[in-house]
C-alpha cells in the first residue's frame, strides 16, 4: 500500500516540479498521436466515403478489411513498418526508423482504420435520399460531401476520439519503429514501460496519470462539441 | 403549343438485370404541371430522378430545350429543383434550410435572405425562421422543403409524391399552397404521386406510369375518362371527368355549368365563377328510359342523354352516355336485359349531389 501512496505522492512531486523531462514527453506524446490522428482523420474520411457511396465489385472484402484493421495488433504494425522503415528497408533511403516521423507512420496505419470504419458507418447511416437531395438542390460533388460530413460530425467526433484514443495508448508499434530514445522518440507509454522495468513506480505512475488525463481532456471536450450539437 | 422543356429520349434504367424503366418518348412542356401518377413500384421516381439529371441512364438521351445534357448536368441540376417526399432538412435553422441552395449557388448574402423570407412567408413558416429544421413538424418541414425548391426560382420543379406521408388536413392545406405557387410562377413542373386526386388538382397533363412504362399521356379528362388500357382503367378508376365554372351556390349546393348541361353537386368552400372538374364514378349513376318521367327521387340531377357504347366488362355493362358530355355508367347484365338498351336508345341518367366530387381548378 505504502508504495502506491508514496508512488502517487512522488508522481505529483514529479509533475509539479518537471522532473523527469514528463511534460516534454507528454507534449512529444500529443504531438505524434494528434500528427496521426489528423492524417487518419484525412485518409478515414477519403476511404470511408468512397465505401459508403459507390457499389463496386469487392465492396464487401474491403469492408471486411478496414473491420480488421480496426482491431490490428500494434506490435505487429510495428513490425510490419519497422520492415519497410528499416535502414536496408524499401523506404530505408528516407533514414526514418527511430525518429517520431516513424512513430506518427505507424499510429496512423493503427488510427486509420478505426477512422475509416466509423467515418464509412456513419456515411452509410444517412438517409439513401440525402445525397440525391444535396444534388438535386445543385450541389456539386465536393459541396454534396461537405455536407453530408457536416451532417455527420457528431459519429465524425466519435472516430476521431476513438482513433486519438487508440494512438496515444498504444506501445508496441512506438517502441518498435521509435526506440524510446530519450529527448527523441520517448512517450508517455514507451517512458512509462521503460520506468516500471527500472523499478521507478514514481514516474510511472506520473506518467500514467497524465496519459490518463490527456485522454479526459480530449473526451472532454469532443463530448461537450457533441453535447452542444445533439441540443441545437 | 408550348415547346418541350425536358425530353426524355429512348430511356433506359437497369438494375442489374432487370429493366427498371423504359420510356421511348416523354416530353416535359415549358410552363405545363405534367402529373406523373401510377402505383407503387411503377418507376416513376427513378424517371423523376432521370429528368432531374440525378443519375445518367445506361441507354438513351436527356434533352434541356432539345438539347442534349452531356457534360452540363451540374449547370442544368443549378437550373431546376428537386422536392422528395421525405424533407430530408439539415442540421440548421430554417431559414438557412430554405437559403441552401441558393448558397450552393453561390448567391449573395443579401439576396438569399430576401428571397428566403419571402417563400417562408408564402409557405406560412416565416415565424418559425430561427428554430432548428429538426424540430419542425411533418406539414412544417414539406413547407420548408417547398419553400427552399421556390426559393431557387428554377426553371424546372420536379416532386417526387412531396405529400404522401403527410395527414389529410396538411396534405389538404399544402396541396392549395403548391397550387397556387404553381399557377403563379407559371415553372415547368412534374409531379409524382400514385394519388388520383393529386393528379386531378394539380395536372395540366397526366402521364400513367406502370411496369416501367408511360402507357398513356393526356389531358387529366382524357386520361381519366378514356383510360388507354384495362391496367390503366384499374388504376385510376373508370369515372366521368368534365370541366364546369360554378353558375351559383346556395346552401352549399352549387349549380355548375358543364357545357351544354348542368350539374348539381354540394361543394362547401368554392366560389362564384369557380372552374372546377366534375368527377362522378359510373356506379353512382342510375339509368332508366326516358319518357317514363318518374324523376322522384332524392337525387338532385337527371340529365337525358343517348347511349354511345355497351361494353361489358366482368360482371357489368359499361354504358357510355352522350349528355351534352361523355357519362358513364354502370349497369347489371340483367338490367341490361330488362331496360332491353341498345345503342341509341334515349336515357335518363340520375345521380345525387352528394356523388360528385367536385375539384377546384385554377386557384
Amino acid at each position: 500500500m505504502d508504495l502506491i501512496l508514496d508512488g502517487i505522492r512522488e508522481a505529483f512531486r514529479i509533475m509539479a516540479s518537471g522532473d523527469y523531462s514528463v511534460w516534454e514527453i507528454a507534449l512529444r506524446s500529443v504531438i505524434v498521436s494528434g500528427t496521426a490522428t489528423a492524417i487518419a482523420l484525412l485518409f478515414g474520411i477519403a476511404v470511408g466515403a468512397t465505401l459508403a457511396f459507390n457499389e463496386f465489385p469487392g465492396r464487401n472484402l474491403a469492408f471486411s478489411l478496414v473491420n480488421t484493421g480496426m482491431g490490428l495488433p500494434p506490435v505487429v504494425v510495428g513490425l510490419m513498418v519497422a520492415i519497410v522503415l528499416w535502414r536496408s528497408g524499401p523506404l530505408g533511403d528516407f533514414r526514418l526508423i527511430y525518429t517520431p516521423t516513424a512513430m506518427i507512420v505507424a499510429q496512423t496505419v493503427i488510427a486509420a482504420p478505426i477512422v475509416t470504419g466509423f467515418t464509412a458507418a456513419a456515411l452509410r447511416n444517412l438517409h439513401p435520399q440525402l445525397r440525391s437531395q444535396l444534388y438535386g438542390l445543385g450541389a456539386s460533388r465536393l459541396q454534396m460531401l461537405w455536407l453530408v460530413l457536416w451532417e455527420t460530425k457528431l459519429p465524425l467526433l466519435a472516430a476521431v476520439m476513438a482513433g486519438f484514443g487508440g494512438a496515444i495508448s498504444e506501445i508496441g508499434a512506438s517502441i518498435m519503429v521509435g526506440g524510446n530514445l530519450a529527448g527523441e522518440t520517448r512517450i508517455l507509454t514507451t517512458a512509462v514501460v521503460l520506468e516500471v522495468s527500472r523499478g521507478q513506480f514514481a514516474p510511472a505512475i506520473a506518467l500514467s496519470l497524465i496519459l490518463l488525463t490527456l485522454i479526459f481532456i480530449v473526451n472532454l471536450i469532443l463530448t461537450t462539441v457533441q453535447q452542444q450539437e445533439r441540443r441545437s | 403549343m408550348s415547346q418541350p422543356k425536358l425530353s426524355l429520349e429512348d430511356v433506359r434504367v437497369r438494375l442489374g438485370k432487370a429493366e427498371l424503366i423504359r420510356v421511348p418518348h416523354l416530353d416535359v412542356l415549358e410552363g405545363e404541371v405534367l402529373v406523373i401518377v401510377g402505383p407503387n413500384g411503377a418507376g416513376k421516381s427513378i424517371l423523376l430522378e432521370s429528368l432531374a439529371l440525378l443519375h445518367r441512364p445506361r441507354q438513351g438521351r436527356v434533352l434541356f430545350e432539345g438539347q442534349p445534357v452531356d457534360g452540363r448536368e451540374l449547370a442544368l441540376r443549378r437550373r431546376m429543383a428537386v422536392v422528395f417526399q421525405d424533407p430530408l432538412p439539415l442540421r440548421r435553422s430554417v431559414a438557412d434550410n430554405v437559403a441552401l441552395g441558393l448558397t450552393l449557388r453561390g448567391v449573395p448574402r443579401s439576396v438569399r435572405r430576401q428571397r428566403a423570407a419571402h417563400w417562408m412567408r408564402r409557405f406560412g413558416i416565416a415565424h418559425l425562421a430561427r428554430r432548428s429544421a429538426m424540430t419542425l413538424s411533418g406539414g412544417e418541414a414539406q413547407r420548408t422543403n417547398l419553400a427552399r425548391a421556390f426559393a431557387l426560382e428554377p426553371e424546372v420543379l420536379l416532386l417526387d409524391e412531396p405529400f404522401s406521408a403527410l395527414d389529410p388536413p396538411t396534405r389538404e392545406d399544402l396541396l392549395d399552397d403548391l397550387s397556387v405557387a404553381l399557377r403563379e410562377t407559371g415553372v415547368t413542373t412534374v409531379f409524382v404521386t400514385h394519388d388520383r386526386a393529386e393528379a386531378l388538382r394539380l395536372g395540366d397533363r397526366v402521364a400513367v406510369m406502370m411496369g416501367g412504362s408511360i402507357r398513356q399521356v393526356g389531358t387529366a379528362a382524357e386520361v381519366f375518362a378514356a383510360p388507354a388500357d384495362e391496367e390503366v382503367a384499374a388504376f385510376v378508376g373508370v369515372e366521368t371527368i368534365v370541366g364546369g365554372r360554378v353558375q351559383s351556390l346556395a346552401d352549399g349546393l352549387a349549380t355548375i355549368d358543364v357545357g351544354d348541361a348542368v350539374v348539381q353537386a354540394m361543394v362547401p368552400d368554392l366560389d362564384y365563377g369557380s372552374e372546377v372538374l366534375v368527377c362522378l364514378r359510373p356506379e353512382d349513376v342510375v339509368l332508366e328510359l326516358a319518357g317514363l318521367d318518374s324523376h322522384r327521387t332524392s337525387a338532385r340531377n337527371h340529365l337525358r342523354g343517348t347511349v354511345r357504347r355497351l361494353t361489358t366488362v366482368g360482371g357489368q355493362v359499361r354504358v357510355v352516355l352522350d349528355c351534352g358530355f361523355t357519362l358513364v355508367a354502370f349497369i347489371t347484365k340483367r338490367s341490361l336485359e330488362e331496360m332491353n338498351l341498345k345503342v341509341g336508345d334515349e336515357v335518363v341518367a340520375s345521380f345525387k349531389a352528394t356523388a360528385v366530387h367536385v375539384i377546384p381548378r385554377g386557384t
